[in-house]
């Protein structure tokens, strides 16, 4: 990075420590970081999508998809999110994989599954076999967030689910005495009013999503708990210019912090998210508001 | 060999009884299953342990956070905003770290290291500081008037906390308490998988699936045993706490009762 | 889809093959000399100056693939990169599921390290998870420490958690000869597998032979000796 690394065995203190945390392999946790950031603020809306869709389908009329969307989220609730993502990631990838086997090769006279070989047509490959390294990597990096949004969706569904029930049935009667259809009532009534319920369940959902990260590594995704071992590990002076004993205490203080400090900001901004969804709320909370302003 | 020898030879191997080996060759579902689920034993042994004396310091670290004191508000606000704050990874590594090094100074802590107690102590505290932060909020939401009813009865001090406080806290509080339950079997998965050492191959559930994954370079057989085990758990967790609820809740009607449940709380 | 390209080995190829499909070596990056991530975050060791090697002896278009240890065989078989290259021994469970191509190091040695040279390899011994030196310690009836990480298992013999650790001489050699007479080599070297080969899917046979016939040509030359003497030093077993 700097000029002065050239010969990095020469150097002390400092200007050692700033050749030693610019190196290409550090550069790697720095992209990492951004790699989580990222994948926090694609799968947070994404699993709430899930979410709303395992809501809703929950409380359909329509029995068997209530049944789908009880089922989706008792099970995926049910199961550790590691045991989840140790074995789900793969199976995603065979079925997208499966499926545009079927529709891009008819005539392909082989079996897909030869012996524990998973075999598909060369152009049903995800991503194509002759794709470039970032096209790979967006794929990986789409899976792990597909994967993510329905593990977390699942409890956003319980979270929503248990909002939706919430919202005072005056509510809901009243738009009915207005005449409005039940979709009506839903989208114009339900709808707007379950956030304020759902607002503290959502926000612990967010605290855990952000402490799931470090699970990421089982998803293909390199993140930043996996580069603190491998460049906190000892290394010896064959294989680096740079050797040092195990250092892993320290990566791993600066994970803290890292950590610690997201969620405070979290916690900030959650907070003030919270303040102006309850104004006008009949809730206690939003009386206490009413009064301290007036 | 029939699947009762198995059951005989493997269900108890996570605590070090029966066959010393584990299977190497013609892995057998009857052996997955029995293994994984002779693992499950240390799963229900950390969460059941930690959520039994996570429940006491939780309680008093949220009257704590509550205090006006601050040598009570403060200690109590960083114990839970550190634990509530960082992975269990990173927990799990400190942890090991810091008993290692007590360990080498004072020999008697040297069953800290072992999963079976070191892990459990951090799954305590973890779990004590999640369930703090839902008792907490949980104490904020008693009703003004419950409170003014047991001053008006003359109750107070400890009597007025073990009959008004400490009932209605937990009662408001079930529901998230129950997912921070839930939570917490999960994440007993975290023990042998990042923090703590596998001593004589006995692991938990996830450590003998991850076994039998690797050994069949199968995961489609072993990760869905292992997710059947704890769906099984989690509804066992959920029955049980069901029947708490509807004891705490007894005094109300029943209109109101099923409303209090659905009501969405703080989950973990 | 556990992977991440860490760079693409731009080989010396004739134009003709720019359209040939890109065959994707998977390694682990974490098991030096064997591959390991360099300075400059690339994958580097003895298997990334073969591989590149034996692709240009095949005329193949390489590409560099990381992924977990534990879940590098069930992605090679669902297709997610084509070869493993990362210091596998050849062992029987392994292969009636995968393919493995000749071997490209003779079967290496296993060897025990502790804090002494009479350290007790019949007491606490450290091992990787879901390794052969795992399996080994399990039947020696030594009681076995088990560690996701092989960085991890030193460490515990450092701090004194394990009497020995047992894993490939290879990987073992460089850090003990560093530790400053801290760590030491512990009795007699343990012969376990049977060499290290690059992992390939049985249906892929067209691929396996391609390298079978480079790592051949290489041993004629060779060039895999002095490949081996200059990762692994002067006293490496060669062919």
């Amino acid at each position: 990075m700097f000029s002065y690394c050239t010969d990095p065995g020469t150097l002390e203190g400092l200007t050692w420590l700033s050749c030693y945390l610019t190196t290409g392999k550090h550069q790697s946790i720095y992209w990492a970081v951004g790699t989580v950031l990222l994948l926090l603020a694609i799968t947070a809306p994404t699993a709430l999508l899930f979410g709303f869709g395992g809501a809703s389908a929950a409380r359909s009329r329509f029995a068997p998809l209530s049944w789908f969307g009880k089922i989706y989220i008792s099970v995926v609730r049910g199961v550790p999110d590691i045991a989840f993502f140790l074995f789900f990631v793969i199976a995603l990838d065979q079925a997208f994989e499966w499926v545009r086997h079927k529709v891009k090769c008819p005539d392909w006279d082989q079996e897909v599954w030869q012996g524990n070989d998973f075999v598909v047509c060369a152009e049903a490959k995800l991503p194509l076999g002759n794709a470039a390294q970032w096209v790979h990597e967006t794929y990986g990096f789409f899976l792990a967030v597909l994967t993510f949004a329905i593990v977390f969706g699942a409890f956003a569904a319980n979270v929503l689910y248990g909002a939706m029930q919430a919202v005072p049935r005056a509510q809901i009667e009243t738009a009915e005495a207005y005449g409005m259809s039940n979709r009506q009532a839903f989208w114009r009534i339900l709808v707007p009013q379950m956030w304020v319920y759902a607002l503290p369940g959502l926000s612990n959902l967010w605290m855990v999503l952000i402490k799931a990260t470090p699970l990421l590594f089982l998803l293909g995704v390199e993140d930043i708990v996996y580069w603190a071992r491998e460049l906190g590990g000892s290394k010896t002076a064959q294989f680096t210019d740079y050797p040092h004993p195990d250092w892993r205490m320290w990566y791993f203080a600066a994970l803290l912090i890292f950590y610690l400090g997201f969620t405070r900001v979290s916690e900030i901004v959650l907070d003030k998210i919270m303040r102006r969804l309850t104004k006008g709320q009949a809730t206690m909370a939003g009386e206490a508001q009413r009064k301290a302003a007036a | 060999m029939s699947c009762w020898d198995t059951i005989a030879d493997y269900g108890l191997r996570s605590l070090g009884h029966g066959e010393r080996l584990l299977p190497r060759s013609d892995f057998t579902l009857c052996q997955q299953f029995t293994l994984i689920g002779s693992g499950m034993i240390w799963n229900i042994y950390f969460g059941t342990l930690a959520l039994i004396s996570g429940f006491v310091l939780a309680t008093a670290v949220a009257m704590g956070k509550a205090a006006r004191n601050p040598w009570l508000r403060k200690p109590a606000e960083w114990f839970v905003f550190v634990f509530r704050g960082s992975p269990l990874f990173i927990q799990f590594f400190f942890a090991y770290f810091l008993f290692l090094s007590l360990k080498s100074t004072y020999p008697v802590f040297s069953p800290l290291t072992a999963a079976a107690l070191g892990a459990l102590i951090v799954l305590f505290l973890n779990t004590a500081a999640y369930s703090a932060e839902i008792f907490y909020g949980a104490l904020q939401s008693i009703p003004k008037g419950d409170i003014e009813a047991a001053d008006a009865y003359g109750m107070s001090g400890w009597s007025r906390f073990r009959r008004v406080i400490w009932p209605t806290m937990l009662r408001l509080g079930w529901p998230a308490y129950t997912n921070e339950a839930i939570f917490l079997f999960h994440a007993t998965t975290l023990v042998f998988f990042s923090g703590f050492p596998t001593i004589k191959q006995k692991g938990d559930a996830l450590y003998y699936a991850s076994y039998f994954a690797d050994k069949t370079f199968n995961p489609f057989i072993p990760y869905p045993i292992l997710a059947f085990y704890f769906i099984l758990l989690t509804l066992a967790v959920i029955f049980l706490f069901g029947r708490v609820n509807a004891r705490l809740n007894r005094h109300l009607p029943q209109e109101t009762r099923s409303r209090i449940r659905l009501r969405p709380q703080l989950i973990r | 889809m556990n992977k991440l390209i860490l760079s693409v080995a731009a080989l010396a190829l004739s134009a003709g093959l720019a359209s040939a499909q890109t065959v994707r070596m998977g390694t682990e990056g974490a098991y030096p000399p064997y591959n390991f991530i360099n300075d400059a975050g690339e994958v580097d060791g003895f298997e990334r100056e073969l591989g590149d090697e034996l692709c240009a002896r095949a005329e193949l278009t390489c590409e560099w693939v990381t992924n977990d240890w534990d879940s590098i065989i069930p992605n090679l078989v669902s297709g997610n990169y084509d070869t493993i290259i990362a210091g596998m021994s050849i062992t029987d469970e392994r292969d009636e599921v995968i393919d493995f191509t000749q071997n490209y190091t003779p079967p290496a040695a296993s060897a025990y390290v502790g804090l002494s040279a009479d350290a007790d390899v019949t007491g606490i011994v450290a091992a990787q998870a879901a390794t052969i030196q795992a399996a080994h310690v399990a039947e020696t009836g030594a009681t076995l420490l088990e560690f996701p990480t092989p960085d991890e298992t030193i460490a515990a013999v450092r701090n004194g958690e394990a009497d020995a650790v047992l894993a490939d001489k290879d990987f073992l050699v460089p850090i003990v000869n560093e530790s400053n007479g801290e760590l030491a080599f512990v009795g007699e070297d343990v012969p376990l597998g049977g060499g290290i080969g690059m992992g390939v899917r049985e249906s892929d046979g067209e691929l396996k032979g391609k390298f079978d016939a480079a790592i051949q040509s290489m041993k004629d030359d060779g060039t895999l000796n002095a490949m081996i003497k200059k990762w692994f030093g002067d006293e490496a077993l060669v062919f």
